[in-house]
């Protein structure tokens, strides 16, 4: 048992470089300060994480509903008009709701789930925690944040029980059809309430990104150089980045979205004769606000993917008992990535009439994230070879996603070619690419996460074979899923469509669109069952009786079973080291608290 | 009373795996963490190998199952480069995804851990990193060449003799409009736009060029013969989807878009390929429009030369059906199905 003495060590090797917090017991906590109106980064990551839980199981049920419209469309759904109402008048639902709970599904899921209930939950978790902070550098800033997202969330919540209906109009949001209330019901009060959801949103986004960079820069403990985070961290980072540098733009077009509907600006309007009458606006153009919005939107996804491949980094590593393999190289391509995602955005409009010329520097670009990308597949990959691995629910969800990122990624080749996209473009094939690689694979490191720290957040372990379930059904349930949908997309099969049966090149495909619905339900029950299995654990879990269960090097392991707010009882432990030391000169493992011997080996 | 047996039987599933877990979990405990860890290592270690293997078969069972039903031969000139450029992109990612798919549940299979296995320690490896960043560069290098020839061929200028179509996208049906014999479409002005006088383009009736503008119900194409379509909106963005053609482009409101390509098999001999009788080449939208999105259905019959002048000879000029003389003849049954298209809201 070597590692006792190490466990202890943070006793005992303590320097009187940081000032001194005696946060401990020096205020007593009611139950507003310490569940409502936190300031303890800790519970701001579980408000981050249960508002994110709800709102997947919202946006999923959506899916559902809609799944059950495309694998069934001729079947009646009784218990839909007992919940829906008009909107599913005699048990199916109307082209108008289909619309609402597609455009409803993916907001959630992208913004409220995979932005703010991953990144939100993680970078709160482990950035102070990792870095050796007592907490975030502004923690008031870091409540505004969640609340600020609260009440988006209630907004947006708002928008699903207005008469009209909430936005309907695709998650992208499109003007002209977002812009007029003529063209769609959704578009009527759906569109501002969406707007102003959004803002809020964006606003608790920049709140907390600010807030993550400026503490992962200044308040590292002693001994913390850059290049001795853990990958976590720096996936955190260049999220942050992300999300701090297009936010704001996203937000610009936002605002003259809504000038357009409400002020008789011409932004994005021009020659549009609708409901018998032309309209005055010209010279607008439609296609600005698309370069506005993807300008976010494809960092987006990598604000949804980046702090995945983090906590997948770190897990693998812990799980495989090595280190992560080519650190600096992770690094740079996560550096990639960043600088790459800011430059391809126009790949989402390859078919909008964009000129070729500029066309081809956006294929060019698109495909060079493939390198960044591959390079990471393969330190995976050689992170686990000749490990010595230890399949826990985490470590299997992490195999997942390097699974589910090659087969998502591999597909992003394809349309990131302009003239496969002519062919591919708003077909079922981009829906495959991207739920696999951004909305599997995200949800498979979001699910690791959640495993992993699971007994730092709580104290308790969840349930491993709930979690083997959990993950064997999700895993096989989301390639059964998605897997044939590159079919249909080959065939040129339209997304967002209500119904395909009166069209001779699309309808050949009822048994399979029957087939997916039918999985959908059960891998969306199976994720009932996590979520029960989330809060039950929460009050009667196994007790962890150790600080650190996985035996991982990381500063999180050195606090207390049930850190108190300020994370360490005594002084912030020093670092000495990179968060990787496993498996070296015969040990298991070697904490980042512990010095750096003399006869040892260097890496 | 069935959707409520549903949930309950739902709800004992839930119960007994629940029950089962909670069992399995005290057993670990008096089993000791180490053992209970072996085994579970020991199952999931199988059915990650097993994952592999069934779900490899599984992508041959599927890829023969539907591979009929996709793209087929394409049925433009130029989709025949889009369809080359998809089967190189799918040999390379072929490959590399069932490579990197075998590296990774066979090393999670082979490097379970075991008593007495010690992991390597590995951190890094600088010819390894640049072999693995080389090579995929090299491969996407010659992808982006690829792709960038074709891309340049499909954006090209259409061919000075290529026939014009012009196809205007509202919620939600297709206006189609055929410069007639001078081969010009005539001005439009959305503020003309008149539904109620046969005007739904708002087509310019001082402009020559429009007078003998026509307009239709499907498109007609001939076969062999190069044709652009000049692509509008008149309300919300809509996309021109020819998904026989290959050939895809948004219609913007406000912003022209064009596209061009050269058909290679007619309706009839399409029918007789695919073995269809009901095939029909036909125009979605691919572009979110509203709610009727779905059903925003077009079709081009693409015929030989001898039938479609057949076809043209028995279209009305729009000018007339705008501009009813006194003591019109009685329309013919085309002329109504155009009005009828026309007053469609």
């Amino acid at each position: 048992m070597s590692n006792e003495a190490t466990l202890h060590s943070q006793q005992e090797v303590m320097h009187g470089a940081h000032d001194h917090h005696d946060h401990e017991h020096h205020h007593e906590d009611n139950f507003i300060s310490k569940y409502v109106f936190s300031l303890d980064h800790k519970m701001i990551a579980k408000q981050f994480l249960i508002t994110g839980i709800i709102w997947a199981i919202i946006g999923a049920f959506f899916s559902v509903v809609f799944r059950l419209q495309l694998g069934f469309p001729d079947a009646t759904f009784p218990w839909l008009e007992s919940i829906l109402g008009h909107w599913a008048k005699g048990g199916r639902i109307t082209p108008e709701a289909y619309y609402a709970l597609v455009t409803m599904h993916g907001t959630i899921l992208v913004f409220f789930v995979l932005t703010a209930g991953l990144s939100g939950t993680f970078s709160n978790l482990l950035i102070p925690l990792q870095v050796g902070a007592r907490d975030m550098a502004s923690p008031f800033m870091n409540c505004l944040s969640y609340w600020f997202f609260f009440l988006a969330s209630l907004v947006m919540m708002a928008s699903l029980f207005v008469q009209t209906g909430p936005a309907s109009g695709g998650w992208t949001m499109y003007p002209p059809l977002s812009a007029l209330g003529d063209a769609s019901i959704g578009s009527k009060i759906g569109v501002d309430l969406w707007l102003i959801s959004m803002a809020l949103f964006v606003v608790s986004q920049l709140l907390g990104g600010l807030n993550y960079i400026s503490t992962l820069l200044n308040m590292r403990t002693k001994g913390m150089s850059m290049t001795k985070m853990p990958l976590t961290i720096w996936s955190f980072f260049f999220t942050a980045v992300l999300g701090v540098l297009s936010f704001p733009v996203l937000l610009s077009g936002f605002i003259l979205l809504l000038m357009d509907r409400h002020a008789g600006t011409s932004f994005y309007l021009s020659d549009i004769f609708i409901a018998g009458k032309a309209l005055a606006n010209e010279g607008g153009s439609a296609i600005l606000y698309q370069h506005l919005f993807w300008f976010l939107g494809h960092p987006e996804v990598y604000i949804i993917i980046l702090p995945a491949m983090g906590m997948v980094s770190e897990v693998l590593a812990v799980s495989s008992r090595k280190p992560i393999f080519g650190y600096l190289a992770m690094i740079g391509s996560l550096f990639a990535i960043c600088i790459l995602a800011f430059l391809v955005w126009a790949h989402h409009m390859f078919v909008t009439g964009l000129n070729p010329f500029l066309g081809a520097f956006f294929v060019l670009l698109t495909l060079l994230i493939a390198v960044p990308s591959a390079i990471k597949v393969f330190n995976w990959l050689t992170t686990i070879w000749k490990g010595n691995i230890r399949f826990t629910p985490a470590s299997l969800f992490s195999i997942g996603f390097v699974s589910t990122f090659i087969s998502g990624g591999l597909t992003g080749i394809w349309l990131g070619n302009s003239s496969i996209d002519i062919h591919l473009h708003d077909t079922y094939f981009v829906i495959a690419h991207f739920h696999i690689v951004m909305g599997v694979s995200a949800f498979f490191g979001m699910f690791a996460g959640i495993y992993h720290w699971f007994p730092k957040m709580y104290g308790r372990f969840m349930n491993n074979t709930i979690g083997y379930i959990h993950f064997w059904v999700t895993l096989v349930g989301a390639y059964l899923i998605f897997w044939p949908m590159h079919y249909e997309g080959m065939a040129g099969m339209p997304r967002r469509y209500f119904d395909y049966s009166s069209w001779t090149s699309f309808n050949q495909f009822g048994g399979l669109n029957q087939f997916i619905s039918i999985v959908v339900i059960l891998v969306f029950a199976t994720q009932l069952l996590f979520v029960f299995n989330f809060f039950y654990s929460i009050f009667k879990g196994r007790k962890l009786t150790e600080q650190n269960p996985w035996k991982a090097t990381t500063l999180e392991w050195t606090t207390p079973i049930n850190p108190g707010h300020g994370n360490w009882p005594g002084e912030i432990p020093e670092v000495h080291r990179w968060a990787y030391d496993y498996s070296k000169d015969g040990r298991d493992f070697i904490p980042q608290t512990e010095p750096i011997g003399p006869n040892e080996s260097a890496h | 009373m069935s959707g409520f047996l549903a949930v309950l039987v739902i709800v004992l599933i839930f119960i007994v795996i629940f029950q089962i877990a909670k069992a399995s979990e005290y057993v670990s405990i008096l089993k000791g963490e180490k053992k209970a860890r072996q085994q579970s290592n020991r199952i999931n270690g199988f059915l990650l190998i097993a994952f592999l293997v069934l779900g490899l078969i599984g992508v041959y069972y599927c890829n023969n199952l539907l591979k009929g039903k996709i793209l087929g031969e394409s049925a433009s000139v130029q989709g025949e480069g889009v369809d080359t450029l998809i089967y190189v992109t799918l040999a390379i990612t072929g490959v590399v995804f069932v490579g990197t798919q075998i590296l990774l549940f066979w090393f999670a299979f082979k490097y379970q851990e075991k008593e007495g296995r010690k992991a390597f320690y590995f951190p890094h490896n600088n010819r390894l990193e640049v072999i693995w960043t080389v090579i995929p560069a090299i491969a996407l290098t010659v992808l982006v060449a690829f792709g960038l020839k074709h891309w340049f061929q499909l954006t090209s200028d259409a061919p000075k003799d290529a026939a014009i179509v012009e196809i205007t996208g509202k919620q939600f049906n297709w206006l189609i409009r055929y410069p007639g014999k001078d081969g010009q479409l005539g001005r439009r002005d959305f503020k003309k736009i008149d539904e109620a006088a046969s005007n739904p383009l708002g087509m310019d009736w001082d402009d020559q060029l429009s007078k003998d503008d026509f307009m239709a119900t499907e498109v007609h194409l001939v076969v062999g013969k190069p044709v652009k379509f000049v692509i509008g909106s008149r309300d919300v963005i809509h996309d021109v989807g020819l998904p026989q053609f290959r050939m895809k482009m948004d219609a913007v409101p406000g912003i022209p878009t064009t596209l061009w390509f050269t058909p290679k098999f007619t309706t009839k001999q399409m029918k007789e390929k695919t073995g269809n009788p009901d095939f029909t080449y036909e125009i979605s939208c691919d572009q979110m429009c509203g709610s009727g999105h779905y059903s925003m259905r077009g079709v081009i019959v693409v015929e030989t030369q001898e039938e479609y002048d057949a076809w043209v000879a028995k279209q009305p000029l729009q000018y007339s059906l705008a501009h009813p003389a006194p003591e019109a003849p009685k329309a013919d049954s085309t002329q109504k199905t155009v009005a009828a298209n026309i007053a469609k809201p």
